[in-house]
């Protein structure tokens, strides 16, 4: 086993299929759970966290604690009701951030 | 622009103009890494957006034939087959750097030989839904993960490339005039003291002049 892990967090139906392929799974229900599951993991060497944006939602703050370390990654990814467009309004956001300007969403109208 | 509170001597005028040439070169040297670093983001990014367009969709997809499968089998069933995974994934974390900016960077492996079967249930409790589904969501992990190093690489460098930006602008429209400013002052003054001490000295040796044709005379 790796000292580094994977881990999914988000509600039980999404992420049950991700133990089959060998990743650590936490089903949570509450924001506060998970945020609290978040701050215990990054201490337990995961390295890669995957949030389910439903969850994600309401701990912002503690997912932005860990923007500024190259470690734990933690990113958001659809759960079983489809995408809430966080994830890609995050990668909009960093455009906004260093550009100024929207250049990638704009073009398409 | 205001000029910064210092005494207009010779002393602080060398040492403002030392800060100068500083500045200049110092915003130089930033703006050139703010340059370079937006171009390294927007090729970034651009990956960033199409890869995360194709993880959602097929992700999405993936759980809801997930959800169909739990439909099907028992909860109790569906745990028991996915109890024991077969497979295992290994991921080594290390750190890149991209001008300046420690960046993740995870390499992943899968630990599993080839033979050994992705599914670790038996077949006869177990429905085809469950396979197939399975069976995508291996298919994604690799774009997963490479998301997730991708995605962290594009948001730390907009971090710092705002902050870059912030201290070329300081730099380019405060210290800069700011000193500039002050070092006009500094020589104005000076030659201000100049021009006033020249002008008391032809002065002084006007009345030396008069003084001494005067005592000629008498």
């Amino acid at each position: 086993m790796s000292m580094y892990k994977m881990g999914v967090i988000g509600d039980r139906d999404s992420i049950l299929g991700f133990k089959v392929l060998g990743l650590s799974v936490f089903p949570v229900t509450q924001p506060e759970e998970a945020a609290r599951l978040i701050h215990r993991l990054a201490r337990e060497n995961y390295a890669v966290l995957f949030l389910t944006e439903n969850i994600a939602k309401d701990i912002q703050e503690t997912i932005d604690r860990y923007s500024a370390v190259p470690f734990p990654v933690i990113t958001l990814i659809p759960n079983n009701a489809g995408s809430l467009g966080l994830g890609l309004k995050g990668v909009r956001t960093s455009v906004e951030k260093a550009l100024g300007v929207d250049i990638l969403f704009g073009e398409r109208g | 622009m205001a000029v910064m509170r210092v005494n207009p001597t010779r002393m602080e005028l060398t040492r403002l103009k030392k800060r100068l040439q500083v500045a200049v070169r110092g915003h130089k040297l930033l703006k050139d890494k703010r340059d370079e670093m937006v171009r390294r983001f927007v090729e970034l990014v651009r990956q960033n957006k199409r890869l995360r367009e194709q993880v959602e969709e097929k992700l999405t997809q993936a759980l809801k034939d997930f959800l169909m499968t739990r439909a099907v089998m028992s909860s109790e069933v569906l745990e028991e087959a996915i109890m024991f995974p077969s497979r295992r994934v290994e991921i080594t974390p290390s750190t890149g750097n991209i001008m300046g900016v420690v960046v993740p960077v995870i390499e992943y492996r899968e630990e599993t030989d080839e033979d050994v079967s992705p599914y670790p249930y038996s077949f006869s409790t177990t429905s085809a839904e469950l396979d197939g589904a399975i069976l995508t969501l291996s298919g994604i992990l690799p774009l997963m993960i490479e998301l997730a190093g991708m995605e962290k690489t594009c948001q730390m460098l907009a971090d710092e490339i705002e902050k870059t930006r912030r201290r070329v602008n300081a730099l380019e429209y405060i210290v800069i005039p700011q000193l500039e400013e002050t070092i006009r002052y500094i020589t104005m003054k000076l030659d201000e003291d100049e021009r006033g001490n020249r002008t008391r000295l032809m002065k002084v040796k006007d009345m030396l002049e008069e003084k001494d044709a005067a005592l000629k005379q008498a």
